[in-house]
Formats: structure tokens, C-alpha cells, sequence
């Protein structure tokens, strides 16, 4: 459920016990709470939800599981 | 009787809502239940963005308008330039030579005075540009609290030169559909600048008066079907509009729409669909097939029309009914909203 | 944008279909439980890229769907009341109550205000001490960490105007309840990735194991989509009922850790009522008594409120998988976007108003 958007974490900054990101997401960025993914870095993708970044997106894993994909296309041609 | 009563449905509604004035169904509904029993009359049932009024072998266009933007003063414009432009594009959208406008002010009581020279300096700038004077007005107070800071209404007059003949109910099967540009920059510019959102991004109004995009048009060819400005609700709005109005259904092609990065990123976070987002300084045009290319020539050769594209074209199955050919080569149905299109999280 | 391009890819969609339909030797009936989920399948047209063996039908994960009516009144009823802002998402504003709906409570001079996060309820109290703030704390899982945090960070604050309306619901309960079913016919399941990047699949693991149903962990992009159904379908054909994982990039088994430490710090679960499906059992979240100051229901007193859906209104069985919005006698007629009789034709996630917004137009509407 729920629309949350991947986007690029720019820059980082702590407010109180808080951590606050200017993340990108594709031309425009927005103030994201990174409370629930204190392990994330500017560089990082996050996936944003209602403000707050919900996970850190798995670079590895996502390249891994494309590639997968990508294999797979080129074996099956797709039928018009 | 059962006991059973049914949630209120929002058509039956006695009170305005907000929805009334976004450009969808409910603006629909109002007109159909509210003014056109009232006014009744051939020129109006037309429901066209302008009236064109004959008088001996001349025409005439007219037309009104009236802007509450919010905020007043945005990327890419103001409440100023937008009613300039947005009464020009309406008598152009008819192919009329747009001559002269009107502009009313309501003030509330206490809005600043340099505020209101930015406006009517904006004002008087885009009408310079435009090629048309602002001949008449007129200004009203209402008490602070009573108003957004200024209301403009406007009033535009332009002459139709003779072999044009632009309606919503001209599209006929076979017509390219052209859009002049990329969509959606003037809805999400608004909606970056309003508070909450915190949306930053290069993004600004497209607010821009079409008649001499529209003249460089008519230059290639007078067989032109129909042109609309897709303000408020979006290019699908306009559209659903042009096929319900022409009885035809229109196919488009969603590789061939474009859409600027910032827009497309804005829309993603915010969960609306850039077809549904207003437009201030775009054209959607029905053109026979023959003519189409040389249009779309016409219009990228001008500043206004640089990314101009044919987007779909008109069949004669499903009249009344606007499809999609999405990226994967599927159908869908482009609908108009009921109301507003709101942020959504889900 | 990357992340999300990838994912709407034309190859790759193609050749995920393809696999599909040489894997597939009879029909199967699928169903995907995010109202999101849903939203991508009828915008990009996938059912007419799968096999005709394959069926989806829609299940309840559209929050605002399953808000119980009894709280859509009382949400309606607490905006109404003078000195109250009440501050909703979007999507919430024009579900139909009992005889009204929120934007018609703004019309008629309520202070209701969409937000875009629960942190702007919060600074919308902070900045008016003399009203009542109470936001409408709805969705599932997914949604519950933010919310927490607002109500955590009133209390630190010491708000004394703040008040959030919680309807979360869970998502495990409401598989539960379509699987018990004897009418029931879905035979394998996406789970909903954003909801398991929030709390983990472990939940999910036991109910493959439990109903031997074939479960795997989806996204949200077209590609996403049809590889999770790719995965069902080897499943099916191979006879093997499993959790899988296709969202790896955001979903772990255990979930997120800080998230969910809050959310017990805030929630507990309850039982919740489902609109058109009934309660139940430890099916939602509420606020625990450490926060009662925060609970808009305590709050505002549990008057009477007696609720009337159309008697033709068929969100329960839609919502269940049991029929399908075609197969209701008001779908497109008497119950269109505009006019909405029941949740799921309001909200664009609602299985009716996704069919009816982008596929009215096909076969199988028109039979």
C-alpha cells in the first residue's frame, strides 16, 4: 500500500535527536526525515513515504535482481 | 421505506464546494445545473472558451475570465501576467486577433499598494507582448478578510479572420492531434509555491499568450479543426471536452506526451498524474493528417511551440471516450477527474 | 528517475509476460492486496499483457476503503465541531460517511485541511495554541511509523492541542479472513512491499506455511508487478507454496527496526472494523494508554453514531476477491467517481474506481 517515491539523499543534517535529508527525486527535492533509516547517506537512495524514508534502497540486491532480469529478456523474446 | 439512506452523493450537493471550481466533472455539473437554464441560449450552449458574435461579415470574439491564483506571485508570473495571457489565449483559441481587454480588481482592504503596481505592471508588460491594450476597468474594496488579496476579472474582444472556423465540435476522425508543448509546468509550479508541500525544483508557470503561436499556425493552413488552451484540469480535461463536444473518440500515444523532468519527478512525489495538471501557455490542436507535419514545422520554428509533437489522432469508434496507448503498448482510458486532483499517499 | 524508470521498462515487461505465458498450463486466480498495487495494474493495462489464464482479482489494501464508516462519522462529526481544525491526507476527503463527507464540512465553513505528512498536523498545532489539531491517522502498516512519530514527538513536546484519529489497519489479519473463507479462490498472494519494507515478511511465512498458499513480497512499478506474478505462476505450476522475496531492494525479512521499535512504543494492537467486511480480531492499531492525551476517540467521547451503507453497495465481496467491481449492478451507473455510493469508487487506489477510471472500456466490463 502506500505511494512511497525513491529519491537520492543530497545532503544530511542533524536536528535534535532527529536527522533531517534534502533528498532528489528526479529534478526536484524535498526535506525528508531519515529518523527510521539512521544508517543512510547523502549518496544513498531512500524510498520516501508521507515525509519520512522508509528504507534505504539495496544497490547491490536491486543490480543483482535486474541483472537477473535483463538475462532473462534477452533469452525470451518478447512475442509482438 | 427501508431506513436506508444513501451516503450524500457530491452531485447533489446544495452548497458550492471546492471541487466546482477545479475544471473536472463538478465544474461540469454546476454549469449544467446552475447557469445554462438560467442564460439560455444558442452562442452559450456552444460551451466554447469564447463567444464569437457575427455583425455583417464581420466576427467578433469575446470572452471572460477571472483568476483567484494563490499564491499571487509565483515562478514564472503573477496574478497580473496569468490574466493577461489566459484572456488573449481564450480569444485565440477560436483563431481570433486578440484587440483589447478589460481587467476588474476586487481589493481587499489593506493589500499593499506596491503589490498592486507589480500586478498592473506585469499586467501592462504581457499586454505589450501579447499586441493588445487594456481599454476599460474597474475596482472594487471588499472588507479585509473578505477576499484573497485581489480577485482580477477580464473581459477580452479579437476579430476572426475570414475561413477560419475553430470549435471544440469541429474534431473529425482521421485529425492529428498537436500539443505544443510540455505539460503540466503551471499546476506544479503553483503547487511548489504553496506551504506544506516544501516541493523545490526549478519548475515555473509556462504562463505565456498564444496568438502568435497560433497566428504561424493558421499561416500553414486555415483547415485547423479545433484548439483548446488545457487550463485547469489538465490536458485530459480538454480533451474528454473536445471528444464529448465532437463526438469522437480520441487515441493517444503516452511516449509521444512530453513532460519536463522537474514535472514528471514533482508528480511522482505527490502522486498526481501530470495529465491531469493545468497548463497556462500550451495548445492542444486538431489538425487534418494532410496538414499536420507542416504544422507542427510552423510551430517549433516559434519559441512558444519548440517542443510541439503530435500526441494521438481522432477515430470514429468510442466517441465521447479518450484512450491511451501506454508505453508498453496496452490501452487505458485518460478520464477527467470528479474534482480537484489531490496529493495522494496511497 | 532511477529506481523507478528501470521498472516501467517496455523489454522488460514484454519478456516477464512471455515467461508467464509459456510457464502457464491452466488458470489460475491471484491476488494482490495493495490498493497501490492495484492503481499499477489498471494504469498499465498488465492484464492484457498476462495469459488469459490468469486472473487477478483486488484486495482490500486501500486504507481508505476499509476505514470503518463508524469512524468516517466520527471524523465528520469532529470536524464539524467549532475551534477543531481537523487535518486529513487527501484521499480521505471525500469518502462518503453515513450522509456527508469531509469536503462538504469544509464547505460548510469547517476547518479541514489536507496534509501531506502527520509532522504538518503537528506544526499546525504548534502554531495555533487556542484550537484543537486532530489528524486522521489512517493506512496500514506502511504509514503507522510516521504516524507514531507524531504522536511520540507531541508528547516530548507537551502538546496539549494535538489528537490524532487512528485507523490503521493490518494486513495479515484481512488475508486471514479471505483465506478461512469457503467462498474463497484465491490460490496465491502478493504481499504488499511497502507495508513488509515497514514490518518484514515473517508474518507472511506463516501464513504460506499455515494455508499452503504461494506468497511473494511485491513492489510497486509494472516490471515489479509481473515478476512477483512470474514467481506465483513457477510456484503454482511446480506445486510449491513459499514466501519469496521479489522487492529485495526494500524489503528485508525482519523489516525496518527503528520503525517498529517506535510503533510499539506508541501502538497495540485491537480489533478493528473493516468497511463492508465486519471486525476483526487484532486487526489494527490504537493508541496505547501512555498516550491517551493523544487519542482523538477517547478524546472526543463515544457518542452514539449510527451508520447506513446503500443496501446495493458490494465493497465487501470486491474487497475480498469474491466478485469483481464489473460485477456489481451499479458499478458505472449509479456509482461512478463523482458519485460515489461505496469507499472503493472514491479512493484511485479502490478496486471499482481503478477499473472504472482506467478499463471501463473493455471486454470483460462490457459482458
Amino acid at each position: 500500500m502506500c505511494l512511497a517515491v525513491p529519491g537520492k539523499i543530497l545532503e544530511a543534517t542533524d536536528l535534535g535527536i532527529s536527522r533531517i535529508a534534502k533528498v532528489e527525486f528526479g529534478g526536484v527535492t524535498r526535506q525528508v526525515r531519515l529518523d527510521f533509516v539512521p544508517e543512510a547517506q547523502p549518496g544513498d537512495f531512500v524510498l520516501v513515504h508521507v515525509g519520512f524514508a522508509i528504507s534505504r534502497i539495496e544497490e547491490e540486491e536491486a543490480k543483482r535482481a535486474y541483472d537477473a532480469l535483463l538475462e532473462f529478456e534477452k533469452e525470451m523474446p518478447e512475442d509482438a | 421505506m427501508t431506513g436506508f439512506v444513501c451516503p450524500v452523493p457530491l452531485h447533489s450537493t446544495e452548497t458550492v464546494l471546492l471541487g466546482h471550481g477545479s475544471g473536472g466533472k463538478l465544474s461540469s455539473d454546476l454549469l449544467h445545473s446552475v447557469f445554462l437554464p438560467a442564460f439560455a441560449n444558442p452562442v452559450l450552449e456552444r460551451l466554447e472558451d469564447q463567444a464569437v458574435l457575427e455583425f455583417g461579415s464581420a466576427r467578433l470574439a469575446f470572452t471572460t475570465d477571472s483568476f483567484v491564483a494563490k499564491p499571487l506571485f509565483f515562478r514564472g508570473g503573477d496574478i497580473g501576467s496569468l490574466a493577461v495571457h489566459g484572456t488573449v489565449n481564450d480569444l485565440a483559441m477560436c483563431g481570433a486577433r486578440p484587440v483589447a481587454l478589460s481587467a476588474a480588481f476586487i481589493l481587499e482592504e489593506g493589500f499593499p499598494l506596491s503589490d498592486l503596481r507589480r500586478i498592473a505592471d506585469s499586467m501592462a508588460r504581457a499586454a505589450s507582448i501579447a499586441g493588445v491594450t487594456i481599454v476599460t476597468g474597474d475596482t472594487k474594496v471588499v472588507e479585509h478578510g473578505s477576499g484573497d488579496g485581489v480577485y482580477v476579472t477580464t473581459t477580452g474582444i479579437g476579430v476572426v479572420p475570414p475561413g477560419v472556423n475553430l470549435s471544440a465540435a469541429h474534431a473529425r476522425p482521421g485529425d492529428a492531434i498537436v500539443l505544443s508543448g510540455a505539460i503540466g509546468d503551471h499546476g506544479i509550479a503553483m503547487l511548489s509555491a504553496r506551504e506544506g508541500l516544501e516541493l523545490d525544483g526549478e519548475i515555473a508557470s509556462d504562463s505565456a499568450p498564444l496568438n502568435g503561436l497560433v497566428e504561424a499556425m493558421l499561416a500553414v493552413t486555415h483547415e485547423v479543426h479545433a484548439m483548446r488552451d488545457p487550463t485547469r484540469g489538465g490536458l485530459a480535461s480538454t480533451l474528454n471536452e473536445i471528444a464529448r463536444e465532437s463526438r469522437v473518440g480520441i487515441v493517444l500515444r503516452e511516449d509521444a506526451i512530453p513532460v519536463h523532468a522537474g514535472v514528471r519527478g514533482a508528480c511522482e512525489v505527490l502522486g498526481l498524474d501530470p495529465l491531469h495538471v493545468a497548463n497556462e501557455g500550451k495548445l492542444v490542436a486538431f489538425v487534418p493528417m494532410q496538414h499536420a507535419a507542416g504544422v507542427v514545422k510552423a510551430m517549433r520554428r516559434h519559441p512558444l511551440g519548440a517542443e510541439a509533437a503530435i500526441i494521438g489522432r481522432v477515430a470514429d469508434c468510442d466517441p465521447g471516450m479518450v484512450t491511451m496507448r501506454t508505453v508498453f503498448g496496452t490501452t487505458r482510458i485518460v478520464d477527467v477527474l470528479p474534482g480537484d486532483q489531490l496529493p495522494r499517499i496511497c | 528517475m532511477k529506481y523507478l524508470d528501470e521498472y516501467r521498462d517496455s523489454g522488460v515487461a514484454h519478456a516477464l509476460a512471455s515467461r508467464i505465458r509459456a510457464r502457464v498450463t491452466r488458470t489460475w486466480t491471484l491476488m494482490e492486496i495493495c490498493g497501490g498495487q492495484t492503481h499499477t495494474i489498471m494504469r498499465y493495462g498488465l492484464p492484457d499483457l498476462l495469459p488469459k489464464e490468469i486472473e487477478l482479482v483486488h484486495g482490500p489494501g486501500c486504507p481508505v476503503c476499509v476505514a470503518p464508516l463508524e469512524l468516517v462519522d466520527r471524523a465528520i462529526e469532529i470536524a464539524s465541531r467549532p475551534g477543531v481544525i481537523f487535518v486529513s491526507y487527501g484521499d480521505m476527503l471525500r469518502v462518503p460517511g453515513s450522509r456527508s463527507d469531509l469536503f462538504q464540512v469544509k464547505a460548510a465553513g469547517g476547518d479541514v485541511r489536507v496534509a501531506y505528512s502527520p509532522m504538518q498536523a503537528l506544526k499546525i498545532a504548534a502554531e495555533n495554541p487556542g484550537r484543537q489539531v486532530v489528524f486522521f491517522g489512517i493506512g496500514f502498516e506502511t504509514t503507522a511509523p510516521a504516524n507514531a512519530m507524531a504522536v511520540w514527538q507531541a508528547k516530548r513536546q507537551g502538546l496539549t492541542n494535538f489528537s490524532m484519529l487512528v485507523s490503521h489497519v493490518l494486513v495479515p489479519p484481512a488475508m486471514r479472513i479471505i483465506l478461512r473463507s469457503p467462498a474463497n479462490r484465491v490460490q496465491a498472494f502478493i504481499a504488499p512491499g511497502h507495508v513488509c519494507t515497514v514490518v518484514g515478511f515473517r508474518e507472511y511465512e506463516t501464513l504460506a506455511a499455515e494455508f499452503r498458499v504461494p506468497i511473494v513480497v511485491g513492489g510497486f512499478e509494472p516490471v515489479d508487478l509481473l515478476e512477483a506474478i512470474a514467481m506465483l505462476v513457477d510456484q503454482l505450476e511446480d506445486g510449491r507454496a513459499e514466501l519469496e522475496n521479489q522487492y529485495s531492494r526494500s524489503v528485508t525479512r525482519s523489516g525496518n527496526g527503528p520503525a517498529q521499535q517506535l510503533m510499539d512504543e506508541v501502538f497495540e494492537i485491537t480489533d478493528r472494523q473493516w468497511r463492508g467486511i465486519g471486525p476483526i480480531p487484532g486487526s489494527g492499531y490504537r493508541l496505547r494508554d501512555e498516550y491517551a492525551a493523544f487519542d482523538a476517540e477517547r478524546l472526543f467521547g463515544a457518542s452514539e453514531i449510527r451508520v447506513q451503507e446503500p443496501p446495493e453497495c458490494i465493497a465487501a465481496l470486491v474487497m475480498q476477491g469474491l466478485k469483481k467491481p464489473v460485477d456489481c449492478p451499479a458499478f458505472g451507473t449509479r456509482c461512478v467517481p463523482e458519485r460515489p455510493m461505496g469507499a472503493p469508487m472514491v479512493s484511485s487506489e479502490g478496486a471499482c474506481a481503478a477499473y472504472y477510471s482506467y478499463r471501463r472500456h473493455t471486454a470483460e466490463v462490457a459482458r
